[in-house]
């Protein structure tokens, strides 16, 4: 019997050798999962990150490849439906066995994918900014948490522009919500009267901005200086923008930051009225150095179009990428558990002339740059943190997380360890 | 003798360019100064254009009223090569036509990446604005100087105040008059000598300027001054009453705005669905398709933007309106009287061209520009203004709205289509070619659908998701109105725009949406044939 079944799998074996003989080259290459949404709302944003990661194995492999082998992105459509995007997660790590994914734009795909990469115990590099109050053993994110972008932004505006009352607007979900929870708390703790605060929500793609920019513009003429926090979401900025342009409201009068308005989203939008709102990211294309030209340089070649930009996800995919590159390599294998112990430490060139590392709460450092709105669709940057910043998973200004730290490090191995109580939620997120 | 008179023409005044530019080489100290400071604009540096800026503004040199402008305009550039500066003159593509700095030269191209923009900051801009604004006081338009004194309002420094009296007596025009005397009075509030400041006060009552109202209220929170108090809030209550009357006048334009951009996505369903029967789940991409056409027309005359929105509007009718007929002959005509099965397939045929433009065009949204005459507001009064786009968008609409009536009230199409709708087999039997008669009637639909796009395109994003967001809000107008009635699209597209204005700020945006809609769905149960059904036997079928 048993021989039988021996002989059967050998032949097996040697006829899938001499039918697909390609295939055992495909089994010398690594796997890697891009996880972006090509079609349905998110692919405004989602495709460009999936040129990126497509040009970033191309180059790697162009420079060798990875422990001697070729890399192999395997793209895969979740369709911006996000129950798809752990179905498309199952599929990349069980079928395509995949190293690692490189993936995910919204907070609610990652929550959604999230089960499936711990019970797998995969990893995701996950690269945009987010609201923060999350650390998975099997997440690695490389965009900004709220202490790596909108408390620096505050802080610019405070000091800087001598803002005293605020309007924090925003799209009704839980990156907003979760972001002004904290600003609000935060400018609290700066002094800020609780009349000098205003929230405003509003829905998804929400396209008649004239009563709210109203209600703005009548908020900001009380005689003090007035800024809006923007965490409106995608693509109800352009009315919004447009409105405010409209209305006359200039960047020196009532200065609008934002935290998801990119070169990209820019470049949907005729800019001229704009010049001068402000966003804050880790990135601008606009930056001046070596590494970021060459990044300019090389994604025009690959992409074939001079006139593409280059936004902070992408970055974020840069430098996540280069981080797992050099984990695997200094792993010597891709086995998910040893390359998630390796990445932690693991220092790379950043686009902005700095170095990122990996913390143990896994996110990582980065600058914070605040830039204006230029008329040509970029940012011209008017201030810089001084050094890097590391990312804080659990925020310091929300009293249910304030006590809250993450470190995969052993001994402690915890997303959500309490410091007062001594333990770990054993939730793993 | 001809030549030689004219040589003798031009010495002296070549003479007299020498000893000018010798004067100006020598003499008056700001030459060298104001060279100085222009000489540090030309940085990267933010914190030097800074100190620039600052040592031009305390020159009294008219030359720096046109570097400013330049600068707030951004269109003060330094050559990167020849490290001079040069003024931008127009943008060609990927080629820049400019003029270098106070040389009279002829502009020139240059390649982008050889210029680099002076920088500026905000902090920077309200600096330049402010003093562009006390140079502003004298300008020869009304409305620049109005401007000028509106935004040098609750300026306590005296300087300022000393050239705003010295202007009143010389200002000709009431208006700019008027905002003069409210800048002395608000600085007479802050006088030593309580009747002066009880006349300001009198004096200030009903001003609408925000300037007025911060500093009565701040009168009004020092509870020392009994009578200044009282004065203070007798004026306040005063201005209260004035801003709650614009503020409703404010409401009721962003609802009729917003209705009628209701009313223009809704208007071309209300054919389609109304008149014909046929639900089509892909109204949303055919008004998408339109505002694609305006993105295309823009680039096909990009030196024309003003025109190219006039164009757009009659190219957007027959795309869209080709694309619906389309739809009718490849689809729609198959399922008649399969409500259900039309509309999943139009649905499918929505994603199918969601995702063909997001293939031709890319998923990113177009940046389809609003021409000059559309932008900017009218303003009535320093709370109350009216935006250009919106009142062409409501008009636009109106004229849309009554062409449409008349091609179903005059024309002979119009007068078929009826009949079709009302009953078809009478139609046919008097000769009326019903299928032609949908294909077109679909047609027109689209059509107006397309024209909607065109507005759209300038109040929102233009990318492969527009249509999805205005799909519900079409039905929503149309169900609401009266299926098969015009006019009941329009009454429900305006008063759903209104309704939606007023609960906004009691309610908040989310919370508005869904109050209105369950305001609907309450009506519906109430009157299942809407605001105005349709009569007769028809009705019935």
């Amino acid at each position: 019997m048993k021989s039988l079944k021996a002989k059967l799998a050998g032949i097996t074996a040697a006829l899938t050798l001499s039918v697909t003989a390609p295939a055992v080259i495909a089994d010398e290459t690594i796997k890697v999962g891009v996880l972006h949404s090509l079609s349905g709302t998110m692919a405004i944003s989602e495709t460009t990150l999936k040129d990126t990661m497509l040009m970033l194995i191309e180059e790697q492999n162009k420079k060798g490849g990875l422990l001697g082998k070729k890399l192999e992105p395997v793209v895969v459509d979740p369709a911006s439906n996000w129950p798809l995007f752990a179905e498309k997660a199952r599929e990349l790590i069980e079928k395509e066995k995949v190293a690692s994914v490189f993936g995910c734009w919204t907070s609610v795909s990652r929550k959604s994918v999230l089960p499936v990469f711990e019970e797998l115990n995969s990893i995701l590099f996950y690269p945009v900014q987010y609201e923060g109050e999350e650390s998975s053993k099997n997440v690695f994110y490389t965009g900004a948490a709220p202490n790596t972008q909108a408390i620096p932004a505050v802080d610019y505006l405070m000091e800087e522009i001598g803002v005293k009352r605020w309007v924090l607007a925003g799209t009704d979900y839980v990156y907003p919500r979760t972001t002004n929870k904290i600003l609000e708390a935060y400018l609290k703790a700066k002094g800020v009267a609780a009349e000098d605060i205003m929230i405003n929500y509003t829905p998804f793609g929400h396209s008649d901005w004239q009563s709210i920019v109203s209600d703005v513009k009548k908020f900001g003429s009380a005689g003090k200086k007035t800024a809006v926090v923007s965490t409106i979401n995608g693509d109800a900025n352009v009315p919004f923008y447009k409105e405010l342009g409209n209305q006359g409201i200039t960047a020196d009068d009532i200065p609008v930051v934002a935290f998801s308005v990119g070169e990209e989203e820019l470049a949907g939008l005729d800019t001229g009225p704009l010049v001068g709102h402000l966003a804050a990211w880790n990135y601008f294309m606009s930056v001046e150095n070596e590494a970021n030209e060459e990044f300019i340089e090389a994604w025009h070649k690959f992409i074939k179009d001079e006139d593409r930009v280059t936004n902070d996800p992408m970055e974020a995919h840069y430098i996540g990428f280069n981080m797992w590159v050099k984990a695997v390599e200094a792993a010597g294998t891709t086995d998910p558990e040893a390359v998630q112990n390796a990445l932690i430490g693991v220092s790379v060139p950043n686009l902005s002339g700095g170095y990122s590392t990996m913390m143990p709460n896994h996110h990582i450092t980065k600058p914070v740059l605040i830039g204006e709105i230029q008329d040509d669709g970029q940012f011209q940057i008017v201030s810089q943190t001084a050094g890097l910043i590391p990312g804080d998973a659990w925020s310091d200004y929300l009293p249910g997380s304030k006590d809250v730290m993450a470190d995969w490090q052993a001994p402690l191995s915890c997303g959500n360890y309490n410091v007062k109580t001594g333990k770990c939620s054993g939730q793993n997120y | 003798m001809i030549r030689c008179l004219t040589l003798r023409g031009r010495l002296p005044s070549s003479l007299f360019w020498l000893v000018l530019s010798l004067s100006i080489l020598s003499a008056p100290v700001h030459a060298t100064e104001f060279d100085q400071a222009i000489q540090a604009l030309n940085t990267s540096k933010l914190s030097k254009v800074e100190g620039a800026v600052s040592a031009l503004s305390q020159l009294d040199d008219e030359r720096v009223s046109t570097v400013f402008t330049a600068l707030l305009n951004s269109e003060l550039y330094r050559h990167k090569k020849d490290k001079k500066l040069v003024l931008l003159v127009e943008k060609r593509g990927k080629m820049i036509l400019i003029q270098d700095l106070f040389s009279g030269d002829a502009p020139y191209e240059v390649k982008k990446r050889r210029i680099k923009r002076v920088p500026v900051n905000n902090q920077l801009r309200g600096q330049i604005k402010a003093y562009l604004a006390s140079v502003n006081l004298n300008h020869s338009n009304t409305d620049k100087r109005y401007a000028a004194v509106q935004s040098l309002l609750g300026d306590s420094d005296p300087e300022v105040l000393k050239a705003i009296k010295a202007r009143l007596l010389v200002e000709e025009s009431t208006r700019v008059k008027g905002i003069l005397q409210t800048a002395i009075y608000l600085d007479q509030l802050s006088s030593q000598e309580q009747h002066i400041q009880l006349k300001a006060i009198n004096e200030l009552a009903g001003s609408l300027e925000p300037a007025v109202r911060n500093q009565l209220n701040q009168i009004v929170a020092d509870e020392n001054k009994q009578a200044l108090h009282n004065a203070a809030n007798k004026a306040l209550a005063q201005i209260e009453d004035k801003v709650a009357f614009y503020s409703f006048l404010e409401t009721l334009f962003f609802g009729l705005s917003l209705g009628s951009v209701l009313v223009l996505a809704a208007i071309g369903l209300a054919i389609t669905f109304g008149v014909m029967g046929c639900i089509n789940m892909a109204h949303g991409e055919l008004i998408m398709i339109g505002a694609y056409t305006t993105y295309v027309i823009q680039l096909l005359m990009p030196n024309s933007i003003g025109a190219s929105l006039l164009v757009a509007v009659p190219a957007a009718f027959v795309v869209s309106g080709l694309v619906g007929i389309l739809i009718e002959r490849g689809v729609i005509q198959f399922l008649k009287g399969r409500p259900l099965e039309t509309l999943l397939a139009t649905f499918g045929v929505s994603l199918v061209l969601q995702q063909l433009v997001r293939s031709i065009f890319s998923p990113l949204n177009r940046s389809v520009e609003t021409p000059e005459w559309m932008s900017g507001a009218i303003d009535i009064n320093p709370i109350f203004s009216l935006t250009i786009n919106r009142i062409t968008i409501i008009v636009f609409c109106l004229v849309v709205f009554f062409a449409l009536f008349l091609v179903l009230k005059k024309t002979v199409l119009g007068l078929q289509v009826r009949a079709v709708s009302q009953n078809r087999d009478m139609a046919r039997a008097m000769g009326v070619r019903s299928t032609w008669v949908d294909a077109l009637t679909f047609g027109l639909g689209s059509g107006i659908a397309g024209v909607a796009g065109v507005a759209l395109s300038q109040l929102t994003n233009v990318g492969p998701n527009m249509g999805q967001a205005y799909i519900i809000d079409s039905f929503m107008v149309v169900v609401f109105g009266g299926v098969g009635n015009l006019w009941g699209t329009l009454v429900a597209g305006m008063s759903l725009g209104v309704a939606n204005k007023i609960l906004e700020p009691v309610s908040g945006a989310v919370l508005a949406k869904i109050l209105v809609l369950i305001f609907i769905i309450l009506f519906i149960q109430k009157k299942p044939r809407g605001l105005f059904p349709q009569k007769g036997r028809a009705a019935e079928g």
